[in-house]
C-alpha cells in the first residue's frame, strides 16, 4: 500500500495537515489565476449574454440546445466519480480506496455546482428559475412534474444535498484532527466544524453506521440522477435521442468520465501536495483496471446504440445516423471513439497502468472524448429531426467556448479552496490501513 | 347514503385532477384544413401572420443564421429536373397536437393544452429552457433570442390585441387566439351559446388568395372543416408519430401521365 515504507500515525497527521496549515506564494498565485480565468472566461461572457439575450451564443432555430446543455451533462457525469469510489467501493470493503475517496467526493460536489451553473447559463429567462421549484406562490401555480426537466431539478437537488452531507459527515473526525493541530481562530472554527468530536468508541460506531447508511443511499441516487438527465433527451421523439439505451449509456459514461477525472486529480494531488507516500502505484493500478472495465462496457453500449438505430430501419433514424457518422461532425465522432474506446485498451498492459504520466494522458484523453460525446449527442441529433425542410446546423460561438474553458477554471478554484479547508486525504481511514503499532515497539 | 355520494364526488374530483388541462370533451375543437392543391406558395399567409401577431423583424444577418421567427412557413419540396419539376408547398405551422410532445416538456407549464383544443403558449410563464422546441417534430416553435425592436414607422402597425415578447421567451402559432377570444366575447354579448362557423378567421386563413385554408370547430358537424376532413385526400403530417394534430392537409393531386 505504501511505496516508501509505512508512516507512523503522527506522520500521517503531519503530512496531510501540512497542506492545510502551511500556505506558500505558489498556492496564492495559482488560486488567483484560476479565479481570474473563471471571471474573465465564464462570468463576464455570461453577464454579456444576460444583457443581450441567449442569441449571443451559437444556437439557432434548429439546434435550440447547445454546448451549455452538453457541458451540463458532462459535469453531472464527472460528479459520479465520488459516488462510485466512495460509496460503492466502501460497501465492497475495498482497501485501496481509502486515500483517494475524500478528493473524489469533493470532485462530486464541485462538479454538481458547476453543472448547476450551466443550467443558469442555458436558460432564456434565468431570473425566473425559481418557478421550476414547487414553492407555494400567490399565482397558485405548481411546476409540471411530468417534465423531464423537473425530474432533473428534483434529482440534482437531492444528489447535491446527499453528497454534501456525505462528505461533511465523513470529514468530521478529520476536522477534529485539524482542531487539535491548530491554534487561535482556526481552532475555534474547527471546533465548531467537528461538532466537538472526542473520538470515543461510541462516536466511531455511530459514524461508521451513518456513513455506511449514506453510502448505500447515495448509490441508487447516482444511478437515478444520470438516468434522469439522459431522459431529458430520451423522452423527446427526436430520432437520434429517443433510445431506451440512453439511461444505461449515460450512467456508464458518467462513471467512466468520473473515474478518469479521479486519475487526473490524483496525479495533481500527488505532484503538487507531496502525497507520494499515500497515493501509490497500487491505487493507480486499481483505478486503471476500473477504467478499462468501464471503457469496455462503454464501447459495447455504443455499438448497441449504432446497431439498433441501423437495424430499426426508420428513415428518420437512418438519416440521423448518417449525419452522425459521416456529416460535418464526423471527425469529432471518430475522435471520440478513438479516445474512449481504443486508447483505454492500452491499459491492458501493466506498463501503462503503472506509469503516472501515461495514465494522466489516458485519463485526459478519455475526458476529452467524453466531452465530445456529449457535444455530439446534442449537435448531431437536433439538426436532423423529421422534416427535411427544417434541417439545420449548429456551431458553437466564441461565448460558448469561453464559458466551457471558464467552467474548468471554476472547478479548479473550488478544488483549490477545498484543499485548504478540508484534509484532502482522509486521515483516519489511511490510519486504518497501517499495521498496528506493537506495544513494546 | 351521504358517505356514498361524498365518495363518488371525491372519485370524480380525483379523476378530474388526474387530467389537468386535458379534457375529455373540448368546448370547441379548433381545426384547420389546408388544401395543398390550391396552395400556390405565395406566402401571403406568412406576411399576414407577421402583421397580425407582432412578429419581430429579425434582420437579414440573423435570418441567415437560422434565427428567423415565422410562425407559419411554406416548405417547398420538389422532384425532377427542369422543365419537368414537380413542386409541392406545405404551409407548416403549429399543428396544435392533441398529444403534443412539447406539452410534457415544459417544466413550468408555459405550454399546455386548453379546453378548446389549442396548444397555448403563456409568454409570461416561459423561462426559456427551449425543451419544447427540441421536442417538437414539426420544428414550428421559435425563440426570442434577443429583444427585438421595430424601426420607425413599423411600430405603428403593431396589433394592440397581441403582446410583444421579450428575449428569452418561446413563441409559436396560436391560431390567432385573440380573434377566437373576440368571437367568443361577441357570441356571449349576443346571448348566443356558440360561435358560428366562419366567424373566427385567423390572419393566414383570411389572407389566402386561393382560399386554400379553412378554419373552424370540428365539434360542429356542419362546419366547413368537418366536411373537408372527410375528403379522401385528407391526411396529417407525420401521423406515425401519433401526435394527433389539429391541422388536416388535403393531398395535392398529381395527374397521372
Amino acid at each position: 500500500m505504501f511505496d516508501h515504507g509505512q508512516p507512523s500515525y503522527a506522520e500521517v497527521n503531519k503530512d496531510i495537515l501540512s497542506v492545510m496549515l502551511e500556505t506558500g506564494p505558489r498556492y496564492w498565485m495559482l488560486l488567483g489565476t484560476t479565479m481570474s480565468v473563471a471571471v474573465i472566461f465564464f462570468f463576464m461572457p455570461w453577464f454579456y449574454q444576460l444583457i443581450v439575450g441567449v442569441g449571443a451564443a451559437g444556437m439557432n432555430r434548429n439546434a435550440y440546445w447547445g454546448t451549455y446543455l452538453s457541458n451540463f451533462i458532462f459535469w453531472i457525469g464527472l460528479s459520479h466519480s465520488g459516488t462510485l469510489l466512495s460509496a460503492i467501493l466502501h460497501i465492497t470493503n475495498s482497501p485501496w480506496r481509502k486515500s483517494v475517496y475524500r478528493s473524489a467526493e469533493a470532485m462530486t460536489l464541485f462538479s454538481l455546482m458547476t453543472a448547476a451553473l450551466f443550467v443558469m447559463v442555458h436558460l432564456g429567462r434565468v431570473w425566473f428559475v425559481h418557478w421550476s421549484f414547487p414553492i407555494p406562490n400567490q399565482m397558485g401555480l405548481w411546476p409540471n412534474f411530468r417534465s423531464p426537466l423537473m425530474f432533473d431539478v428534483m434529482a440534482i437537488t437531492t444528489y447535491l444535498t446527499a453528497s454534501s452531507i456525505f462528505i461533511y459527515m465523513g470529514s468530521v473526525p478529520d476536522f477534529a484532527a485539524v482542531r487539535d493541530a491548530s491554534t487561535g481562530t482556526r481552532r475555534r472554527l474547527y471546533t465548531i466544524f467537528s461538532f466537538g468530536w472526542r473520538g470515543t468508541a461510541r462516536e466511531w460506531h455511530t459514524l461508521g453506521w451513518a456513513y455506511t447508511f449514506f453510502a448505500v443511499f447515495v448509490i441508487p441516487l447516482a444511478v437515478s440522477v444520470h438516468s434522469i438527465v439522459s431522459w431529458d433527451f430520451a423522452l423527446s421523439i427526436v430520432p437520434g435521442l429517443h433510445h431506451t439505451i440512453f439511461a444505461p449509456y449515460f450512467v456508464c459514461g458518467a462513471i467512466y468520465s468520473g473515474t478518469a477525472g479521479i486519475v487526473t486529480v490524483m496525479y495533481c494531488l500527488r505532484k503538487f501536495l507531496n502525497f507520494e507516500r499515500y497515493i501509490g502505484q497500487v491505487h493507480l493500478d486499481n483505478l486503471g483496471k476500473l477504467l478499462l472495465a468501464l471503457s469496455l462496457i462503454w464501447s459495447y453500449i455504443n455499438m448497441l446504440e449504432l446497431f439498433s438505430s441501423w437495424y430499426g430501419g426508420s428513415s428518420f433514424e437512418l438519416e440521423a445516423l448518417k449525419f452522425k457518422l459521416t456529416g460535418f461532425y464526423a471527425p469529432l465522432y471518430w475522435e471520440m471513439i478513438l479516445f474512449c474506446a481504443f486508447v483505454p485498451l492500452l491499459m491492458f498492459f501493466r506498463k501503462f497502468r503503472w506509469s503516472w504520466n501515461k495514465m494522466l494522458l489516458i485519463s485526459i484523453l478519455i475526458n476529452i472524448g467524453m466531452l465530445t460525446e456529449r457535444f455530439i449527442i446534442v449537435a448531431t441529433s437536433q439538426p436532423r429531426k423529421f422534416l427535411p425542410n427544417a434541417f439545420g446546423f449548429y456551431f458553437p460561438s466564441w461565448i460558448e467556448i469561453s464559458i466551457t474553458i471558464g467552467s474548468f477554471a471554476i472547478f479548479a478554484t473550488l478544488f483549490l479552496i477545498f484543499i485548504k479547508w478540508v484534509p484532502a486525504i482522509s486521515i483516519y481511514e489511511v490510519k486504518e490501513t497501517l499495521k498496528p503499532l506493537r506495544r513494546d515497539a | 347514503m351521504k358517505w356514498g355520494s361524498d365518495l363518488s364526488t371525491l372519485v370524480e374530483k380525483f379523476r378530474q385532477y388526474l387530467k389537468p388541462g386535458y379534457y375529455d370533451e373540448f368546448d370547441y375543437h379548433w381545426t384547420m384544413t389546408i388544401d395543398l392543391d390550391r396552395c400556390t406558395g405565395c406566402e401571403a399567409c406568412v406576411v399576414a401572420c407577421q402583421a397580425e401577431n407582432n412578429l419581430p423583424i429579425v434582420g437579414e444577418k440573423r435570418y441567415a443564421r437560422n434565427r428567423e421567427i415565422k410562425w407559419i412557413r411554406i416548405e417547398r419540396y420538389w422532384e425532377g429536373e427542369y422543365p419537368d419539376v414537380k413542386m409541392g408547398f406545405i404551409p407548416m405551422l403549429c399543428q396544435h397536437c392533441d398529444d403534443a410532445p412539447c406539452e410534457i416538456a415544459c417544466p413550468v407549464f408555459a405550454t399546455y393544452h386548453n379546453q378548446d383544443g389549442l396548444n397555448t403558449q403563456i409568454y409570461n410563464r416561459c423561462i426559456g429552457t427551449r425543451t419544447c422546441a427540441v421536442y417538437c417534430p414539426y420544428e414550428v416553435r421559435y425563440f426570442n433570442w434577443f429583444t427585438y425592436t421595430w424601426d420607425e414607422p413599423l411600430e405603428q402597425q403593431l396589433n394592440p390585441d397581441v403582446t410583444v415578447r421579450e428575449k428569452g421567451v418561446m413563441e409559436k402559432c396560436t391560431f390567432c387566439i385573440q380573434r377566437i377570444r373576440l368571437a367568443k366575447d361577441n357570441a356571449k354579448d349576443d346571448d348566443r351559446r356558440r360561435v358560428r362557423d366562419g366567424e373566427v378567421v385567423p390572419a393566414c386563413v383570411q389572407s389566402c388568395p386561393t382560399e386554400a385554408m379553412a378554419f373552424g370547430d370540428s365539434n360542429d358537424p356542419e362546419a366547413k372543416v368537418s366536411k373537408m376532413m372527410k375528403d379522401p385526400r385528407a391526411y396529417t403530417v407525420l401521423e406515425e408519430l401519433n401526435t394527433t394534430p389539429s391541422i388536416v392537409y388535403l393531398k395535392k393531386a398529381h395527374a397521372e401521365s
